[in-house]
């Protein structure tokens, strides 16, 4: 019974999550764009992306004639399974956690290259050269940049000395991790916000769909319900790296400065998503202000300066921890 | 297609793409055969005839009066610059003399015209290397244009405001205001166009060193307008052969010689401030007069063959009519400076990646409906 209520929560948590993503970066897009945005569908359009999936749901489906239909079908489901896996070890606050398993950045981090997987077979499985160039690019972006997002995360690790989300988070009760590391704690977010937006797939990495290049890549072949699948997975990574740059980089859960330490009612959770709309909002921004790098550049960028500034404040950091030289409060 | 042998003896073939005739950067149904080897591109080879509706054509079975109208659907973005080409090369044939007033509002609103056309591009630009703000912000100033357009004219893109011997009706009362307001306002926005796109490093590193088309590449291919200048070669109409008023105007001819995407992207930049600087020079002093040269109903050019050319936002356009005295010309050929600068396209582009070619081709600035005619 508990598991099924624990279920429901979390997909409730994550349609919600991803519907109102949505809604947030065409809000924000509008906002950037000297435009509106949705304000048609209930006030504010705060309906609208609700409209939205429900016309999706309702299409036909509609695929490629001579597509591989077995990986086609199979493909959509890739993307949003690792994602809702990955959402379970994300502690929203201390007590709304599904499991805190001792290896939680590490399980983070395999889950969410999984879904790479689902980007590669849906771009070869749909018989179209446009989602084949823009799943080999995927594929490209994926392994390189999975380097410096486990890498970024390593350096924070050894500060902590855990892997467990739930410890990492206690261990910031005195100050947050990127107050107590420092210089190589902030090289270290700076390099996982920008492989982190590699990750997901988002401007100025979005080369996997470049629209002016490719059309719209991987995903140009989908259509409805398997479209949809897509679309929100990239909306839930990015809540979901937002989540780990929060809970690694600055206290999850907990209030800055300890504020609301002595308030026992106060919603340790609205902190933790206050945080993470925060750096949401900070990825939106890249999106809607950046152009796009090349592929050639986007290889470069992250071979020849992330991947060497990160194994050399892996070091710094090492050496930091070793000689005591963390800031605590 | 060839095959190509790698160190590791793997066997890789390069393979072909349709990009277009339905591609989101090629603005219109241009269809481009790319030859592809993974990423890298080894031939480009333009497919046109999409968009064709045999405009030389039909201008054989119209009046001159009614050519002027057609040449609005070619380069639809210089529209106003198509027909006065049109009607420069018609009053040449009849040896009109043209008032002073129409000269200088004809120069204005060709000004305007290439004001709204590069603020197009430079939103598309920034939208074909994927900031998509920029086609917004470009919109919004661009708007302000189209406004003044259709309270002169009645029309926003398709003006047909010029006619053989003048224009068809007088400015609008309010035109000399609106055209000072917003060259008021787009002073202030201009930079923001730099601040938003131009010293971005991803920008600059999708474009600069990107497309280089050589001086003398350009000039072999018959590349004109801002491509040729980004490549250094001064070719500018309005400075070698001006006509209406630009020869009573003092303004820079902006030439860049790196030959590059990103110098092509700055000569349109500076050009939009050379073109608020020739209607800061004109809008305060525009003759009194007429604004029409009555011409008779039927127009009739004399035997020969007469030549115009404009600049237009693009470069070159050539207006060639080849009359026998009637009252169709016999022959209309149109120099369009696409065309020209299409060919020069797979020049530039092989051996760089597909994103390349994206940027190539928005530095290029090509408006499909002008290449094929």
């Amino acid at each position: 019974m508990e598991m099924v209520l624990i279920a429901v929560a979390y997909l409730l948590v994550f349609a919600v999550a991803g519907l109102y993503l949505v809604l947030l970066e065409r809000k924000v897009a509008a906002w950037f764009q000297l435009r509106l945005g949705p304000n048609r569908v209930g006030p504010f359009g705060l309906f609208q992306t609700m409209a939205d999936a429900l016309k999706l749901v309702s299409k036909e489906m509609y695929g490629t004639n001579r597509a591989d239909k077995f990986l086609y079908n199979l493909a959509p489901y890739f993307p949003i399974i690792t994602a809702l896996l990955a959402m379970a070890v994300l502690p929203f606050s201390a007590q709304f956690q599904a499991f805190d398993i001792n290896i939680g950045i590490f399980f983070l981090l395999a889950v969410s290259s999984v879904g790479v997987i689902g980007i590669l077979l849906g771009g070869w499985a749909s018989n179209n050269k446009y989602s084949l160039i823009g799943a080999m690019r995927s594929g490209l972006q994926v392994v390189s940049y999975e380097l410096s997002v486990g890498l970024s995360l390593l350096t924070m690790v050894v500060l902590t000395g855990s892997l467990q989300l739930s410890e990492i988070i206690e261990v910031q009760k005195n100050g947050w991790l990127i107050v107590q590391g420092h210089i190589p704690a902030i090289i270290a977010f700076v390099i996982f916000m920008i492989a982190g937006t590699a990750e997901t797939n988002r401007a100025p990495f979005d080369l996997v769909e470049a629209e002016s290049e490719l059309g719209a890549g991987f995903h140009t072949e989908y259509s409805g319900m398997k479209f949809a699948y897509f679309f929100l997975a990239e909306f839930i990574n990015m809540f979901i790296i937002s989540a780990i740059a929060v809970i690694v980089f600055f206290g999850g859960w907990l209030s800055p400065f300890g504020i609301t330490e002595e308030i026992s009612w106060f919603p340790s959770v609205l902190w933790f998503l206050g945080k993470v709309l925060i750096i949401v909002f900070l990825m939106m921004w890249f999106r809607w202000t950046f152009p796009r790098l090349r592929v050639d550049q986007l290889l470069n960028l992250e071979w020849k300066y992330l991947l060497p500034i990160n194994l050399f404040n892996l070091v710094f950091m090492a050496i930091v921890v070793w000689l005591g030289w963390v800031i605590t409060f | 297609m060839a095959e190509i042998e790698t160190e590791n003896k793997i066997k890789s073939e390069e393979y072909f793409v349709n990009m277009g005739p339905q591609h989101p950067a090629a603005h219109g149904v241009l269809r481009l055969i790319l030859t592809i080897d993974g990423e890298t591109i080894v031939n480009v080879d333009p497919d046109l005839g999409y968009i064709h509706r045999s405009i030389e054509k039909m201008c054989e079975r119209d009046s001159y009066q009614q050519i002027v109208h057609l040449t609005d659907r070619m380069d639809y973005l210089s529209s106003h610059i198509n027909n006065e080409a049109v009607c420069l090369a018609v009053e040449k044939g009849l040896q009109l003399e043209i008032p002073d007033r129409v000269k200088v509002i004809r120069t204005i609103l060709s000004e305007l015209t290439r004001l709204a056309s590069h603020q197009l591009w430079w939103g598309v630009m920034g939208m074909d290397v994927g900031a998509l703000t920029t086609y917004f912000y470009a919109f919004r100033d661009r708007e302000m244009i189209n406004d003044i357009f259709e309270e002169t004219c009645g029309a926003r893109l398709t003006m047909n405001y010029n006619i053989p011997g003048g224009l068809m009706y007088d400015i609008h009362p309010n035109f000399v205001k609106r055209v000072k307001e917003f060259v008021a306002h787009f002073k202030t926005k201009l930079p923001e166009y730099d601040r938003l796109l131009s010293g971005n490093i991803i920008f600059i590193n999708r474009t600069k060193g990107v497309g280089v088309l050589s001086r003398e590449d350009a000039i072999s291919f018959g590349v004109s307008g801002p491509v040729a200048r980004g490549s250094g070669f001064a070719s500018d109409v309005r400075k070698r052969h001006p006509y209406s008023a630009y020869d009573r105007v003092s303004f820079k001819e902006i030439v860049m010689n790196e030959g590059d995407t990103l110098a092509r992207y700055k000569v349109r930049i500076l050009e939009m401030w050379e073109s608020l600087s020739i209607i800061e020079q004109l809008i305060d002093n525009i003759p009194e007069g007429d604004h029409l040269v009555p011409t008779k109903a039927v127009i009739k050019l004399p035997k020969g063959e007469f030549y115009q050319r404009v600049e237009t936002a693009r470069g070159e356009l050539g207006v060639y009519i080849n009359s026998d005295g009637n009252k169709n010309p016999y022959r209309v050929k149109f120099r369009s400076p696409g065309f020209s600068n299409l060919s020069a396209l797979n020049h530039v582009a092989k051996g760089g990646k597909i994103g390349d070619l994206v940027s190539i081709m928005a530095s290029f600035d090509f408006v499909i409906p002008d290449i094929d005619r």
